[in-house]
């Protein structure tokens, strides 16, 4: 069946698409806000945090709950527009 | 009534709840023992995941690490929970669709090698072993601080119990007994630290209380560090490890979280991959109502400690300090003898000595919560030890009586292999209630060093196995080992052969043995992905297996050969 191939390779390639942006925004708020930046975003505040110390102790970690259920539903949409996705 | 009261009736209600749950959810079958019949629903799984996952460090300890540590403590924080990312996106709806019952099979399938898998094995034993000599110690510490038992019969009642509960009731059993850990656990955390954030910032969300102002109006983190500045310590708010290094344990702590065995386990309990997925947000999702607390917790612990001690008369100490100072938590010696007590970071000054522990131990008496919220920490403190302890004992017993002993007797009877599974599983508590017993002085630190195993052993060859159909057995066996013997190397040679040059200068690249994972993590990628380009493609049944996982159609429920 190459034409379900070309499909599976297809509905392959827009998956590693999401896992690659997803991926990097998981970085940038963990290593590159929270350790690699933390100096320069110290200079800001949120409140009563410095927004470099609440990326590290808080705002990672919400980020990264929103980032799996961002991740649930646009794999589930994958899912049903190749008709993958499982009764 | 007097707390030891409380603390019996609440710690005794919740040990007949688990028992209870366990006669209920008794397994029949191996496929209800290991992976509970592949009929949890996500939710349940996600509280289970999360009570499995937290264990008696994450409850006790964690907050009390990150007060000493301010800034720097962040690195559990983030490694802790931005793991759970790398298991949704790429480890547990594959192989949830995979459709086995342990990592070790995954690994033998995948890799078309018994030697691979037996190489899994020994890994997944290592690690899980490790881990649960710690959990027993806690069990141990729990009962003696609050019901007043020695150590040694507070690890026979906490083996008892998870014997119990874990020989009857496999993972069927565990899963619905950690979602009622879970609830103790969660609710044991928040109430004192919702009291103590309300007392000290008016705010009732510990999570804002921690970015709040305290009374005079300056934001208590600025206050905080101003304090510690004036004793001569370090800002909370800033880090005193080199970012290199925070970096490579972060990223050590994520990796090894997402290799874990006995976690990855429980996305096969799930119906289906769409389900696996949803899960890992749920567990992540209750993960981080404790994990970010945790910093709110930490930072009051440090402000009340400070404001309650330093410069006071020793007279007129709270009395939470005197009843502490019993067991040896805190310690207050009156060096200069001007009757008061000064906490400075010059050791040979300092008069205040405070164990990380106390925290969460001591924080519903800081807060002048009532008895009964006593009692109720001391119930989570045992929910998270005993969740996560039944969780490993499973590992380890399927790795036995499936892994070791069903790859090399196929024929033996569903129901012998469901009775080879308890003897290991009561072999195994027996053996872990001896080391948290008579610990090895180093079961703390060889906790931490679990995860940098498991991120340079496990992970890569998952992760390879799934988004590379080119990977073959030769490179997997020669990546893990290059991953576990290098990792493992590093560690031994710098915390037990060479500790006194255990520093920043004598590190390789700057990295401390806790962070050396991610390096062991890079050596295996790079080996396996080279050795397997000079060896054969895997044969076409097992290259169609790798397209066949990616795909969700079709999961059937987790199933035999």
């Amino acid at each position: 069946m190459p034409a379900q191939n070309e499909k599976m390779k297809a509905y392959w390639r827009k998956n590693l698409q999401t896992l690659f942006i997803l991926l990097i925004v998981w970085f940038i708020v963990s290593f590159g806000c929270g350790i690699l930046f933390v100096n320069e975003l110290n200079e800001f505040r949120l409140g009563g945090y410095k927004l470099g110390f609440w990326f590290a102790q808080q705002g990672s970690i919400f980020a990264f709950v929103i980032l799996i259920f961002v991740y649930v539903v646009r794999m589930n949409r994958l899912d049903r527009e190749f008709d993958v996705d499982e009764e | 009534m007097e707390i030891l009261t409380w603390t019996y009736i609440l710690v005794g209600i919740s040990f007949a709840l688990y028992i209870g749950i366990a006669i209920w959810s008794r397994a029949g079958s191996t496929q209800e023992f290991y992976v509970a019949g592949g009929g949890v629903s996500p939710l349940a799984n996600g509280m289970a995941t999360a009570a499995d996952w937290m264990s008696a460090a994450s409850f006790i300890s964690m907050a009390g690490i990150i007060s000493f540590s301010g800034y720097d403590g962040s690195v559990y924080l983030m490694g802790w929970t931005g793991g759970y990312v790398l298991l949704a996106l790429l480890l547990a709806p594959y192989l949830r669709k995979f459709g086995k019952f342990t990592v070790p099979d995954f690994v033998g399938d995948r890799y078309y090698s018994n030697t691979a898998k037996v190489v899994a094995v020994i890994c997944a034993l290592f690690i899980s072993f490790t881990y649960v000599a710690g959990q027993m110690r806690g069990v141990g510490i729990v009962f003696s601080r609050y019901l007043e038992v020695p150590i040694e019969w507070g690890v026979v009642i906490g083996m008892c119990i998870v014997l119990f509960y874990a020989v009857l009731g496999g993972m069927k059993g565990i899963t619905y007994t950690q979602v009622a850990q879970y609830c103790v656990l969660i609710f044991a955390y928040m109430v004192p630290a919702i009291f103590i954030s309300m007392q000290l910032t008016g705010n009732p969300v510990p999570q804002l209380g921690l970015g709040g102002s305290v009374a005079d109006g300056t934001p208590l983190l600025d206050k905080l560090d101003g304090v510690l500045g004036e004793l001569g310590f370090a800002a909370y708010t800033s880090g005193r490890k080199s970012i290199t290094d925070m970096f490579m344990i972060t990223l050590a702590l994520m990796v090894g979280t997402a290799g874990l065995p006995h976690v990855i386990v429980r996305f096969f309990t799930v119906p289906r991959v769409k389900d696996a997925r949803l899960s890992a947000g749920y567990a992540l999702v209750f993960i981080a109502i404790l994990y970010t607390t945790a910093p709110a917790i930490a930072a009051f612990g440090m402000y009340n400690a400070i404001e309650s001690t330093s410069e006071k008369k020793i007279s007129e100490l709270p009395a939470w300090i005197s009843t502490w100072q019993k067991t040896g938590l805190i310690a207050v010696d009156d060096k200069n003898d001007d009757g008061k007590v000064q906490y400075l970071a010059d050791p040979t000054a300092n008069e205040l000595s405070i164990d990380r522990d106390i925290m969460v131990l001591a924080s519903p008496e800081i807060a002048q919560l009532p008895n009964w919220v006593v009692g109720l920490v001391a119930a989570g403190g045992m929910a998270a030890a005993l969740s996560t302890a039944a969780g490993l004992l499973l590992v380890i017993s399927t790795s036995v009586s499936r892994d070791l002993f069903k790859t090399f007797r196929p024929d033996i009877s569903d129901k012998k292999e469901l009775r080879i599974a308890r003897i290991a599983a009561a072999g195994a508590v027996i053996l872990a209630g001896y080391f948290g017993v008579n610990p090895p002085g180093f079961v703390a630190e060889v906790v931490a060093f679990a995860f940098g195993l498991a991120a340079a052993s496990f992970f890569p060859v998952i992760i390879m196995g799934i988004f590379s159909s080119r990977i073959n057995k030769e490179g997997a066996i020669s990546g893990m080992l290059t991953g576990l013997i290098f990792t493992l190397g590093y560690i031994v040679y710098f915390k037990f052969i060479s500790p006194e040059l255990n520093s920043a200068e004598h590190w390789w690249f700057g990295v401390s043995p806790e962070g050396i994972g991610s390096i062991g993590m890079i050596l295996n990628f790079i080996v396996c992905v080279t050795v397997s380009k000079f060896t054969p493609a895997p044969p076409q049944a097992v290259q169609d297996m790798v397209q066949e996982i990616r795909i969700p159609r079709g999961a059937g429920k987790a199933q035999d050969h």
